[in-house]
């Protein structure tokens, strides 16, 4: 492939990405680009692969041939913590947070100093520490909530607090898997909110199902089938495509 | 917020409690023998605090804890051995100035790796290095590969039945399953007499102290936090940018140097090294004490081991047989009753009270969010 050769302005660059479990490939030889600041949304029915993608980038998969590029750098060979440090996030899709430590705990363990050994065992918490966890659980409703254990709180404060913990590691890149999923109506509305602001001057993949929340926040959507794209584009094109009425959106 | 670096004013009570109840109220209350007894089970509680960073807030249980606290005792009785063995008192051996056991396994002369423990410098070194870099080793080779859990736990229990088959084995060189007995002077000072006892209790309870203030210090650092968030969600730690296996490595490395310095402590108090303190036995029996004790509390790990051990002294000379039994009974009963252990007995049922009595007196402040969930009360006698 020639690809590679060309310029690239993009922030993401996924080419002939496959993975194969025993054989299945649950992702099919994929490429897809993302630019700065763009936010992109992957859709699809279930088992299409969307969350494979995620594992795959963020390195919590191997990929068994393709290169992930991010800013030049190939993600498929580096560990998981040297992605994150390389400026990609990663929301799950179900909540997981330190549930034996406070909020603060909780936000300050995501703030991006003293990753090493040592470093944490010298991490002073300091005002800088302190304002920043401050600013952002005023951002994610939970500025309040500050000394309270992360068991405690509801479903969808612990989908706040994750994006918060993504947050305070200000990414590049931010990967959001299914970010409203078992939210209570106005849970959604506030968490639609709060992904608008946060999804400024960054990149942000996300998987929803939510038709009415992409249509709200994607500049572009891929449709994945099996594995493969089945259609890329805006919200528009995807929406008219006679494929994605067929496999996805005529359900 | 309490900025002290390692611990809040509770935390600073229970440790002085403990400090009078060691240093002053136990040496005036017992005779040396006593002393001397509580001065053996205090090495275990080196171990116990190791497997509090390594088990309770790492949630990495480790069955093998009796292998750094035979390389650490070792090593230590390597020394005191030598010491023991000079020419002069081995003149009726075959080949003077080398250990008995050597003399009788035929052995002409002392193995290389025997040598440097003519100094006590590199001893006290090798005390903390060789069971720190071999727990680096099996950690790497564990961690990195991401095994974790129960096959964790039964590799370390592997590993202390490999290192016990291995001393017993190599008798000329370890003494085999006698271990190494008669160790005499330190530095030309005798180990053996009351007073040499009285005072190396006392500096055995001034390096626990040093470990507990490092557990301490360990616990309200970030990476204390750590520990504990890996406990449950080891995947957003990594995803946090952090790498999980190095974090893993450190608290086993923690808890192996600790248990090593009980094992060296246990050489010097009782006076000889035998294969018996390696094994899974052993190894169990300290994952039992930091389980009374309660495994998140750091205190409560020592007066665990005390007590257990205090128990098992008493009863297991009039019920030999059934003491295992009761040891096995008492492990089942705290995990399913009373899971945080002594610790948390004092914390859900007496800490409260005594909370409410002072409350009762003056108006108590708030409790500030850094106040952590892991309690440190220390649990009555």
């Amino acid at each position: 492939m020639l690809i590679g050769h060309q310029p690239k302005p993009f922030l993401l660059s996924v080419e002939a990405l496959t993975v194969s479990f025993d054989g299945f490939k649950a992702v099919n030889d994929l490429s897809f680009y993302v630019e700065e600041n763009e936010i992109r949304v992957i859709i699809g029915p279930n088992g299409a692969g969307k969350t494979t993608v995620l594992d795959l980038i963020c390195g919590k998969t191997k990929a068994t041939a393709g290169s992930i590029q991010f800013r030049g750098q190939e993600l498929t060979k580096l560990k998981e913590n040297e992605i994150v440090q390389a400026g990609v996030g990663r929301k799950f899709q179900t909540p997981s947070v330190f549930e034996d430590l406070t909020v603060f705990e909780n936000l300050e363990i995501s703030y991006p100093r003293g990753r090493s050994v040592f470093g944490s065992l010298a991490f002073q918490r300091d005002a800088a520490v302190k304002e920043r966890v401050e600013e952002v659980a005023e951002m994610i409703f939970l500025k309040d909530r500050l000394d309270v254990y992360a068991a405690l709180l509801s479903h969808g404060q612990k989908q706040w607090l994750e994006i918060g913990m993504l947050l305070i590691q200000n990414p590049d890149l931010l990967m959001l898997d299914e970010p409203v999923a078992g939210m209570s109506v106005s849970e959604r509305a506030k968490t639609a909110e709060l992904l608008n602001r946060i999804i400024k001057d960054r990149s942000v993949l996300v998987i929803e199902h939510d038709m009415k929340f992409v249509e709200d926040i994607a500049h572009k959507v891929t449709v994945l089938h099996q594995g493969q794209i089945l259609s890329e584009g805006t919200m528009e094109k995807v929406k008219t495509d006679p494929k994605v009425i067929e496999v996805y959106l005529g359900h | 917020m309490n900025d002290n670096r390692f611990a809040n004013r509770s935390e600073l009570i229970g440790i002085l409690v403990l400090a009078a109840f060691l240093v002053v109220i136990l040496p005036l209350c017992l005779d040396v023998f006593r002393l001397n007894l509580v001065a053996k089970y205090l090495t275990y509680a080196f171990v116990a605090l190791g497997l509090v960073i390594c088990w309770g807030y790492g949630g990495i249980l480790s069955l093998g804890q009796g292998v750094f606290f035979g390389l650490g005792g070792y090593c230590m009785a390597m020394f005191l051995k030598l010491e023991a063995s000079s020419v002069e008192n081995t003149k009726i051996q075959s080949t003077p100035g080398i250990p008995d056991f050597m003399d009788w396994n035929q052995i002409t002369s002392l193995p290389f790796f025997w040598k440097p423990f003519h100094s006590l410098t590199f001893t006290i070194a090798a005390v903390i290095l060789v069971p720190g870099i071999f727990a680096l080793i099996i950690g790497a080779a564990m961690f990195k590969r991401r095994v974790g859990g129960t096959y964790f736990a039964i590799i370390t229990q592997a590993v202390a039945a490999i290192l016990t088959i291995l001393i017993v084995g190599q008798q000329g060189y370890t003494g085999g399953i006698n271990g190494m007995t008669d160790l005499r002077t330190l530095k030309g000072w005798d180990i053996r007499p009351d007073h040499a006892k009285i005072v190396l209790y006392f500096f055995e309870v001034g390096c626990l102290f040093v470990c507990i203030f490092i557990a301490y210090f360990i616990r309200r650092s970030k990476l204390g936090r750590i520990l504990v968030a890996m406990r449950d969600q080891e995947d957003r730690v990594r995803f946090s940018g952090y790498s999980v296996a190095n974090f893993k490595i450190f608290a086993f490395c923690v808890a192996a140097v600790f248990a090593a310095i009980g094992g060296a402590m246990f050489a010097l108090q009782v006076g000889f090294m035998s294969p018996s303190f390696v094994g899974i036995v052993p190894s169990i029996e300290m994952v039992i004490y930091t389980a009374v004790g309660g495994r998140l509390s750091i205190l409560g790990a020592v007066y665990g081991t005390m007590l257990v051990n205090f128990a098992k002294t008493s009863l297991s000379e009039s019920f030999p047989e059934l003491w295992l039994f009761g040891l096995g009974g008492l492990f089942i009963a705290v995990v399913l009753a009373f899971p945080n252990g002594l610790a948390g007995i004092w914390q859900d049922y007496v800490q409260p009270r005594i909370d409410r009595l002072i409350a009762s007196r003056k108006p108590k402040s708030g409790a500030g969010w850094t106040d952590n969930s892991v309690a440190d009360g220390a649990p009555a006698e």
